[in-house]
């Protein structure tokens, strides 16, 4: 369902981040991008999460080419991911339930409804006793639980996740991984980019090696 | 629906977030639109003088000084041959009696050597025709013995200038605040585009369309719009009120029952019409510009 071939990224000023990479990642799949600091790994999820296009080779996503889109198109084509981002980009003006809700205002559902999925979203991350609470006073593991809700409130089909235990502790990213782990139970897509071997040898997803934007 | 519902339902909560900061826009915004809204009110108010006092036409022909009763009897004949219409003869000692009648003006008359006013004719031409008027006033200063023929509607005639020098005033000033609005309201959004960049980055990387993004500002502009129009109606409306019994005195002194009238109801769905759509503009305009550093 997710289909790069020869994909490229080269950001203004002539630096190729992503260069010439091909791969498939089947639906339901559980993949791993792993590789050095700088190695390509944000940008490789932000081009498979259409916030960033390719500048060469094709990506398709659904039989969707990114490249070819429109940029009209692309908010609805962004729907279909879930994105946990390196900086999580929670906002702190608001509470837990109204970060939850963003997502859902942007595609419209009614309020109502729109509560309730929040509500099973932050339940499945174990955050539904602090929906009233700023996300500030939450801890960091807390902080990444509620960014991961926000991701799959919409109920996305691919999850998207960049390195998502890179400031917690043992404890608290091995509650993060298992969150993983139980959406791709469920038949979830997961892609999350980390340079943590431990993980690899843990859950045997597929992995995506990069080294200075090649796959190696 | 339910999307623009959230959008206005946002735009208040946003209004009331920032309460002082809403208040300062609102008065900024209230009192730019009242100068020209006062402006046309009274404009409104003094074109209804005109209409009632073009009514009246006559002509007041004042003889010299020093001009004897032939030169008043020859007057008048050639009033009567001219076929001027209804004439009145308002001797000088009855114009003088009628100004020691007012008050304060007694003394001031009492202690004059001579009487220094005219004899004088107040004709009602037949024929109120501007033209025939004018030709009529003319054809009457040209006999012997008149000092001064004056046409009453000439100060109609000036007055209607000066109501259209007032409406371009009123409409130069009009698109002056417009204008000012515009740039209240731009500089409020760019002010809530800065503070609400990290929702509207986020937003763009998850999804949300432009008019999303856009919608909620635009509604922000119309609603402080419409409410800065609303308080400009007031403020006009509390001024008649304040001014009314003045005018009202004033008018009767001068025999005439002239009322100020205020903004109604139509006049401030007007305001709060020309607010909203300001509004709405310099909140595009503002938006275009700041979201354009978001891609
Ligand atoms: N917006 C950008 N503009 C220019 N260069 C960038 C930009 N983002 C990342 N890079 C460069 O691209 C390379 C890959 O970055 P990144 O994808 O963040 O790697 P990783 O996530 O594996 O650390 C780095 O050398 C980085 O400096
Ligand atoms: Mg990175």
């Amino acid at each position: 369902m997710i289909v790069a071939d020869h994909l490229t990224k080269r950001y203004p000023g002539g630096f190729d981040a992503v260069k010439a990479v091909s791969f498939e990642i089947g639906a339901g799949d559980m993949v791993f991008i792993t590789g050095h600091s700088g190695a390509g790994k944000t940008t490789l999820v932000k081009l498979i999460g259409a916030v960033e296009r390719p500048t060469a080779g094709s990506l398709l996503v659904n039989g969707q080419n990114l490249s070819a889109l429109r940029s009209s198109a692309l908010p609805y084509l962004r729907r279909h991911f879930g994105l946990v981002f390196q900086d999580q980009k929670i906002l702190f003006d608001r509470n837990v339930m109204d970060n939850v809700l963003l997502p859902l205002q942007i595609v419209g559902l009614p309020r109502r409804e729109a509560v309730r999925r929040a509500q099973a979203a932050l339940d499945k991350v174990g955050l539904l006793d602090r929906e009233k609470a700023n996300p500030i006073a939450l801890s960091g593991g807390e902080q990444q639980r509620l960014a991961i809700a926000r991701a799959v409130v919409n109920r996305p089909s691919v999850l998207l996740a960049d390195e998502p235990t890179g400031n917690l502790d043992a404890e608290s990213a091995a509650d993060i991984m298992a969150i993983f782990e139980s959406f791709h139970q469920v038949g979830v897509t997961v892609v999350v980019a980390t340079h943590d071997h431990h993980w690899i040898e843990r859950y045997r997803p597929q992995v995506l090696r990069l080294d200075h934007g090649r796959l190696a | 629906m339910t999307q623009h519902g959230a959008a206005v339902e946002g735009a208040v909560r946003r209004l009331l977030a920032a309460p002082l900061n809403t208040l300062l826009s609102l008065l900024v915004i209230g009192i730019a639109l009242t100068l020209p809204a006062a402006g046309y009110v009274l404009l409104d108010n003094l074109r209804e003088v005109g209409k009632s006092a073009s009514g009246v036409q006559q002509i007041s022909l004042f003889m010299a000084v020093d001009a004897d009763r032939k030169a008043v009897a020859e007057i008048e004949s050639r009033l009567g041959q001219a076929g001027a219409g209804k004439w009145r003869f308002v001797p000088k000692e009855d114009a003088l009696k009628h100004l020691k009648g007012n008050e304060g003006m007694a003394e001031i008359v009492a202690s004059l050597p001579r009487n220094p006013l005219p004899d004088a004719f107040i004709v009602e031409p037949a024929d109120a025709a501007p033209e025939k008027l004018e030709a009529l006033r003319q054809t009457m200063a040209g006999w012997p013995r008149v000092a001064h023929v004056q046409l009453d509607s000439a100060w109609v005639k000036r007055f209607d200038a000066f109501l259209r020098l007032g409406k371009l005033a009123v409409t130069l000033l009009a698109a002056l605040f417009a204008a000012g609005l515009v740039a209240v309201t731009f500089n409020t959004i760019r002010l809530q585009v800065m503070a609400q960049a990290a929702e509207i980055e986020l937003a763009r990387l998850i999804g949300a369309t432009d008019a999303f993004i856009r919608r909620p500002f635009y509604y922000f502009g119309a609603l402080q719009g419409a409410l800065g129009g609303l308080l400009a109606a007031a403020l006009v409306a509390v001024a008649v009120r304040v001014l009314a019994g003045p005018v009202a005195e004033l008018a009767a002194l001068y025999g005439g029952a002239f009322i100020l009238r205020g903004p109604g109801l139509v006049d401030a769905g007007l305001l709060a019409g020309v607010g909203a759509v300001l509004g709405w503009l310099g909140a595009q305009l503002s938006v275009s510009l700041s979201l354009r550093r978001f891609g």
